[in-house]
């Protein structure tokens, strides 16, 4: 089916608001590098010149070693888990026919909806009638419940895509269904795997609310940072900080939607 | 749909179990599903039940006295704070998300009807925001909104105004802005997906029986893509109620949420048991609200 285009020519208006949609977007990201490398102490116009001092002045800060080691560890732990739990979930809501399949899937989708205070608050009401310490081991059961949405969301299209007469002729070639999902599937859905893996250690990375109400004396990047905003003398340090961590955050998601888009294009190719 | 339904000679298993998970489909299904549905049953339902049960306990001293009753909800009617603070609430989330739906809607309008070569780039550019810490996109327009920041220094430096402007940051709008800002990824895609379905000779039959651009947009374009509409409404309004990141931040105590609260019940005031009544209704509230969009969004679906 030939695209439809022929009365609907490049919009002047349109295209003019999509860069000022862009803009608005970017804009206030964009002054937190800015004024990373700004000399002054105090976020404001005009410039005082460039340093790399402040970045310096991070190395010097043995809370936020710990707690940048904290949050890789909570974050790592937590993308390989939800991962592994997300594999044969996906597997299940693509392809097999289940009773009640319907409200289950909307449940395991339910933590996309629910604020994060309420979840954080309510696990630690449940952590605490259990007599449970508080650790970063807390943190990361609340990251994984937050992420398990994300990861089977991530993985379904490339399951749905992937083509089953594979997975057949394995079977008939006397391949048991453990291998075949190794040798056949497994390697089939590789790059939606690695995207789910990118997606979940973001999104443990950089998560609040649950590392605010259930990590015991430990604390995690994002509360650092969250206890470092009280002291303005602070600021640029906090500044170079949060651009180090943009970076890296805008690295891994524009790498697994890179990996999850070519998902969706072959998934639809096959269809 | 078994993997063994097409080989000739079907795998002997040893095992009853095995078996019958062989032959019955749902329970494969159910089997590989489990372990994931287990940690969230567990790590959802237990965990509100536990805030429903604390929600009826009470605060006598420093110890919380176990005796169910409704005192905590009773204290909420009495109390006009707790009204005010969750209608401010809805009332911000409410118009952050109109602003926010209002404005993505053109956006992705036209990424689905006016760009063809770079259509993956531009949802890319859309969405990658979305994957940035929250807490630092928050940061961003503190720094932008500040007394001293960059809006008030170049609005004083341009000569728009004399003196720095206060109002700019910790006011409820500055809370409404922001909320727009950090939930556009997500409302962006929902329209997009409704807009991008739409059967384009649809379209095409409108032009050739003399509708002119308007009138296909408002008969055929804007009620085909109002699912879409209503999901993005739904998936952004849901979270930016119980927000307690941006109005702690940029909201100061004019911009003070019920989420402000719930924070400050578990954590300075001590007060878990009125803290969960008070989570108890934010949730009641959120349920009720998704339910009002499931309404619109099927009468939607019927027009």
């Amino acid at each position: 089916m030939a695209r439809f285009t022929g009365f609907q020519p490049h919009s002047r208006p349109l295209a003019l608001y999509a860069a000022l949609f862009a803009l608005f977007l970017y804009l206030p990201i964009l002054f937190i590098p800015l004024f990373s490398v700004n000399e002054g102490v105090y976020v404001r116009f005009p410039l005082e010149g460039f340093t790399l001092d402040w970045y310096a002045d991070l190395w010097s800060r043995e809370p936020l070693k710990a707690a940048f080691l904290n949050s890789l560890k909570v974050a790592g732990s937590v993308a390989v888990l939800s991962t592994v739990l997300a594999i044969p979930a996906a597997m299940a809501i693509a392809r097999y026919r289940m009773p009640g399949k319907g409200p289950v899937v909307g449940f395991m989708m339910l933590p996309l909806v629910l604020p994060g205070l309420i979840l954080g608050v309510a696990l630690l009401t449940l952590l605490n009638r259990l007599g449970v310490t508080l650790s970063l081991v807390t943190v990361a059961i609340g990251h994984m419940v937050i992420c398990l949405p994300y990861a089977i969301s991530v993985l379904l299209p490339r399951l749905i895509g992937f083509n089953r007469s594979l997975e057949e002729a394995s079977a008939d070639l006397g391949e048991n269904p453990w291998w075949t999902f190794w040798r056949v599937t497994f390697p089939g859905i590789l790059p939606g795997v690695l995207a789910c893996l990118l997606m979940t250690f973001t999104i443990s990375f950089d998560e609040f609310f649950m590392a605010f109400f259930l990590s015991g004396t430990s604390q995690t990047l994002p509360m650092y940072i969250w206890g470092q905003l009280r002291f303005p003398q602070d600021f640029p340090s906090l500044l170079a900080l949060s651009t180090l961590i943009l970076l890296v955050s805008f690295l891994l998601a524009f790498i697994s939607l890179r990996l999850g888009r070519v998902g969706q294009v072959t998934a639809e190719g096959r269809a | 749909m078994t993997l063994a339904a097409n080989s000739p000679v079907p795998p002997v298993r040893p095992g009853a179990v095995l078996r019958f998970l062989h032959r019955n489909e749902a329970w494969r299904g159910y089997l590989l599903i489990l372990p994931a549905l287990g940690l969230m049953l567990v790590a959802i339902l237990f965990p509100l039940g536990s805030t429903l049960m604390m929600s009826t306990w009470s605060l006598s001293g420093y110890e919380i006295a176990r005796t169910p009753s409704l005192d905590n909800y009773a204290a909420m009617l009495g109390h006009p704070m707790y009204g005010v603070l969750i209608g401010r609430s809805l009332e911000v989330a409410l118009v952050a998300t109109a602003v926010t739906v209002a404005l993505c809607y053109p956006m992705a309008y036209y990424v689905a009807f006016h760009v063809h070569r770079h259509k993956a780039l531009w949802l890319m550019l859309m969405t990658l925001p979305f994957w940035t810490s929250y807490l630092l996109r928050v940061f961003a327009w503190k720094v932008v909104l500040g007394y001293e920041g960059v809006l008030n220094t170049a609005l004083v430096g341009l000569g728009v105004v004399e003196t720095p402007v206060a109002a700019l940051l910790y006011s409820q709008t500055a809370v409404t802005v922001v909320l727009a800002h950090s939930w556009a990824a997500f409302a962006v895609l929902p329209i997009y997906v409704s807009l991008e379905k739409i059967d384009r000779t649809y379209l095409e039959a409108a032009a050739d029986l003399g509708d002119g651009p308007w009138r296909r947009f408002w008969r055929i374009t804007f009620p085909l893509s109002l699912p879409g509409v209503v999901a993005a409404f739904f998936l952004m309004f849901v979270p930016t109620v119980g927000d307690y990141i941006t109005p702690a931040m940029v909201g100061g105590p004019d911009g003070m949420m019920v989420g402000n609260l719930i924070q400050a019940m578990f954590g300075p005031m001590n007060n878990w048991p009125a803290g969960a009544a008070l989570s108890v209704v934010l949730m009641v509230t959120i349920a009720l609200a998704g339910l009002a969009f499931l309404i619109v969004g099927r009468l939607v679906r019927r027009v």
